[in-house]
């Protein structure tokens, strides 16, 4: 089981703040394939990323169910 | 001092922690709540961060900041929750040893916040609300 914190408009598109996933996944890449195909208007967003253990994660990096894993929707703060 | 924060920010308290009696020049940026956007009047805004993750974040702009500018000082904080026009949102206080420093780093660490820390607004209109993506969008390169 991976958990994942979820924020912002992503929060309003995935229907919670936080999500468990029973899916085997290894990578951050393809946990994004499976987010944007199971959540169809993730793609409407100007950017998606995903951060693994609090820092900012391309699409090679690796996940496990350990992980601290967050779904980073466009930022606006300030 | 970097502080993500639900209660009103003390701006004053921001300024001083940052203070110190090696700088010739203190430079605030105070970012507030605008009452419209767009013709569309704001009732509220809702800010929402990644705490642990915010706080890592602003350290490293910080990090770079204080070495790039030899700064003497600095406090940054940030509200969440609601807010409304007129409100501080942030604040971002800086001592260098010259003015020049002192702005350069000071817009450094704003732009900085605003494109890459984990922090998010909604605006709440007058019939309807909508999720801010005026930033441009955050790239992760490989490393």
């Amino acid at each position: 089981m991976m958990n994942l914190k979820v924020f912002g408009v992503a929060r309003d598109i995935m229907g919670g703040g936080e999500i468990a996933l029973t899916d085997s996944i290894h990578s951050v890449g393809e946990l994004k394939a499976l987010l944007l195909n199971r959540y169809p208007k993730l793609k409407e967003l100007n950017s998606l990323v995903i951060a693994v253990n609090q820092k900012y994660a391309s699409d090679e990096v690796s996940v496990a169910e350990t992980d601290e894993i967050a779904v980073i929707p466009p930022v606006s703060g300030g | 001092m970097i502080k993500i924060t639900a209660k009103p920010i003390d701006v004053q308290k921001v300024i001083d922690t940052a203070s110190s009696l090696g700088a010739g020049a203190v430079n605030v940026f105070i970012g507030t709540v605008r009452d419209s956007v767009h013709n569309k009047h704001v009732r509220w805004l809702e800010y929402e961060a990644y705490e642990s993750m915010a706080v890592a974040e602003i350290r490293m702009i910080i990090d770079e900041a204080a070495h790039r500018w030899q700064l003497q000082g600095w406090a940054v904080s940030h509200r969440v929750g609601t807010l409304k026009p007129g409100e501080v949102a942030v604040v971002v206080a800086v001592a260098a040893v010259h003015r020049k420093e002192s702005f350069e780093a000071c817009q450094f660490i704003i732009d900085a916040i605003k494109a890459k820390v984990p922090i998010w607004k909604k605006e709440v209109f007058e019939g309807g609300e909508a999720w801010v993506s005026a930033n441009p969008p955050l790239v992760i390169h490989s490393n």
